[in-house]
């Protein structure tokens, strides 16, 4: 039997990372159809799975990939997927099934420049609001962005952790330079790992009520050929499961599904706060911007320009409080981000009247830290 | 208290969930009474059958079923089976949707289980129109067939879904009517207990939908499935079907591959790294 955890150092690139992060986690389904940049965790997985147990499924679209992580998923496996934005624009319609049946799976997009096929091999951060926004009716998701290769493991563990105890699907934003970015990884020792599980039902099969959950939002999930028989659609459904498509029903089930993520918000989100304590100018970035505005921020100190960086980990739930609150001491805001301008609507509604700089990039290469730099002195008092 | 009615086949049913949203004359109740006695006389434990359907009238049948079971999105009953039957091996995952689910919306799906010879039954029930959206056309109505969809007629070419899912690689391919029920049980319990990608066709009239459309009486549907039927061991190819002329049947394959389960678990990887 091969080791699940890798303990130890390694020279990889992201996507073998998030791999090794999912192995981790406890992952042992996972399905995928092959796209750039992203076929590397594909491939990793489908060396490793055999000896594991698990099963690695290349699938014949991305929408045969999306529905069998469910169905993985309700087998009691965690589950897997990853792409880039042509196949999430596929998978939209199971994930959607995914949020409404309450399935705990992790949904990697290694993001490349779109629309459409757009750059292959070009990273790109223009898939924000098409995991928050892109299916459809009222759903919240969580969204993960790591900016390493470090971070691709790292977060990849926690989006296990964080679809578990949600049942909700968790996407690791990444780009095609984290992905494909060499990189050391520091893989921990195996009782160093906080691994979450789903809630499972502790009622006897004849009194459980599949969508009937207490005080935390999230009901315990039965695995099919537990003996519990339960039944699940992605109609509106009562607290059985079964069809219920009242206004009543509607209303009662994706209130729930909303809230389950929106009241505990303050527990999901993550930020990283660089030099914001004193600063006059704040930076947000995520995932590889945020390394070039590192970089700008420790710059800028040195001419003497009161810079900060906030790194979001969380895109979604918009860590809104962090930003209501250092909006009352800052005198301006940059946003950098690789798109043409989307996460940067998030920042200016929270931090609004705080004037904000947009920095948009586009076209595969991140932004240099002497762009941010100059946007920061701009912003300066 | 309210009294719920017994039945020799309550224990089988979700019997809260009854009565079904079925039009009369619909075969649906037909194929769903002939899958739980299946289930029944095959003795499997229903904690270790897992019902998947699609969209659809027949997409529901998963619902009246008293084992656990799905009711997934439109064409996808295939890839999220294919995902349980690979996760659990030890479970029987069985499949009921539409021809339109599963021919048209789902196709590619449907192909592709069948080459990989996934171990699941596949349940299809035909009635050559899409009932639950009102008989428009869909890829198993005749052509010229005058629906809501096609007022002139249809242009289209129907697929032979016997033949299509023989020749994508299925090992067990079988066609029966909704009036055929012995021979259709007997197929479903075959299914149920073999291995590999097990598929029957099961003609049935939409009564509502295309038997009013060609204005046929929910009685006239059910005597031409006696009429028409011919019981034939031929090539799934030389298997053809009219709705309105000669419909052939019988059990066309039946033949042993490894299944995919048996080929996942006969991966041999590499130790370490």
């Amino acid at each position: 039997m091969a080791r699940e955890v890798l303990t130890g150092n390694h020279f990889v690139n992201g996507d073998w990372a998030c791999a090794e992060g999912a192995v981790s986690a406890g992952c042992r389904f996972y399905a995928a159809y092959p796209i750039t940049p992203a076929t590397e965790i594909a491939e990793r997985l489908a060396q490793r799975f055999p000896s594991l147990g698990g099963k690695f499924v290349q699938f014949e679209d991305e929408i045969g990939a999306m529905a069998s992580v469910l169905g993985a998923s309700f087998s009691g496996l965690k589950a897997m997927t990853a792409t880039s934005g042509p196949g999430i624009s596929l998978m939209l319609e199971n994930l959607g099934l995914a949020v409404m049946t309450e399935a705990p799976c992790v949904v990697v997009n290694v993001m490349r420049g779109g629309p459409s096929t757009g750059q292959p091999t070009g990273g790109a951060q223009g898939d924000v609001m098409q995991c928050r926004w892109g299916m459809h009716g009222d759903v919240e998701i969580i969204a993960l962005a790591p900016s390493s290769v470090q971070e691709m493991y790292d977060l990849t563990v926690e989006a296990f952790n964080l679809s578990e105890a949600f049942r909700v699907p968790v996407f690791l934003l990444s780009d095609a330079n984290i992905g494909h970015m060499y990189e050391k990884l520091v893989i921990p020792e195996v009782d160093e790992l906080r691994i979450v599980d789903r809630k499972k039902p502790m009622v006897p099969p004849k009194d459980y009520r599949p969508y009937e959950a207490d005080e935390s939002m999230v009901p315990p999930m039965a695995s099919f050929g537990d003996g519990y028989r339960f039944y699940s659609t992605g109609l509106t459904h009562n607290e059985m499961g079964y069809p219920d498509t009242s206004a009543e029903a509607q209303d009662r089930l994706v209130r729930r599904l909303s809230d389950k993520i929106r009241r505990n918000a303050d527990r999901i989100t993550r930020v990283d706060r660089m030099m914001v304590d004193d600063c006059d100018v704040l930076v947000v970035a995520y995932g590889i911007t945020a390394r070039s505005a590192a970089t700008a921020v420790k710059q800028a100190r040195e001419q003497g320009l009161k810079a900060g960086l906030l790194r979001l980990v969380t895109l979604w739930p918009f860590p809104d409080k962090v930003l209501e609150e250092l909006a009352g001491r800052v005198k301006g805001v940059v946003v950098a981000e690789m798109n043409y301008g989307q996460l940067v609507r998030e920042v200016e509604r929270a931090v609004r009247p705080v004037p904000v700089r947009f920095l948009p990039k586009l076209g595969e290469n991140p932004h240099s830290p002497a762009e941010i730099l100059e946007a920061v002195r701009r912003m300066a008092p | 208290m309210t009294q719920q009615m017994d039945h020799l086949l309550s224990e089988y049913l979700r019997m809260d969930r009854l009565p079904h949203i079925w039009c009369a004359g619909c075969g649906l109740g037909i194929i769903l009474h002939s899958y739980v006695e299946a289930l029944k006389e095959t003795g499997l434990d229903l904690d270790k059958v897992v019902t998947v359907s699609g969209i659809g009238c027949a997409g529901r049948a998963s619902g009246y079923v008293n084992t656990d079971a799905f009711h997934t999105t439109h064409g996808r009953a295939l890839p999220f089976a294919t995902g349980i039957s690979v996760s659990r091996p030890d479970l029987k995952t069985a499949v009921i949707s539409g021809d339109g689910d599963l021919f048209a919306i789902g196709g590619n799906h449907l192909i592709h289980a069948a080459r990989r010879n996934v171990d699941m039954l596949v349940i299809c029930s035909n009635n050559f129109n899409y009932g639950m959206t009102g008989a428009q056309f869909g890829p198993t109505t005749p052509p010229r067939t005058r629906t809501p969809t096609s007022p002139y007629g249809s242009v289209e070419n129907p697929f032979n879904l016997v033949a299509l899912v023989a020749s994508a690689g299925a090992t067990m391919v079988s066609r029966w009517t909704v009036f055929h029920v012995y021979q259709l049980r007997n197929a479903i319990k075959k299914g149920l207990t073999r291995k590999g990608f097990s598929f029957i066709e099961v003609i049935s009239p939409c009564t509502t939908g295309f038997g009013r459309l060609n204005r046929q009486s929910p009685l006239d549907m059910m005597r031409q499935l006696r009429d028409n039927s011919r019981v034939r061991k031929v090539h799934p190819t030389e298997a053809l079907i009219d709705p309105f002329g000669e419909i052939i049947l019988g059990d066309f394959v039946e033949v042993e591959r490894p299944t995919y389960n048996e080929a996942l678990a006969a991966l041999k990887g590499e130790a370490d790294e």
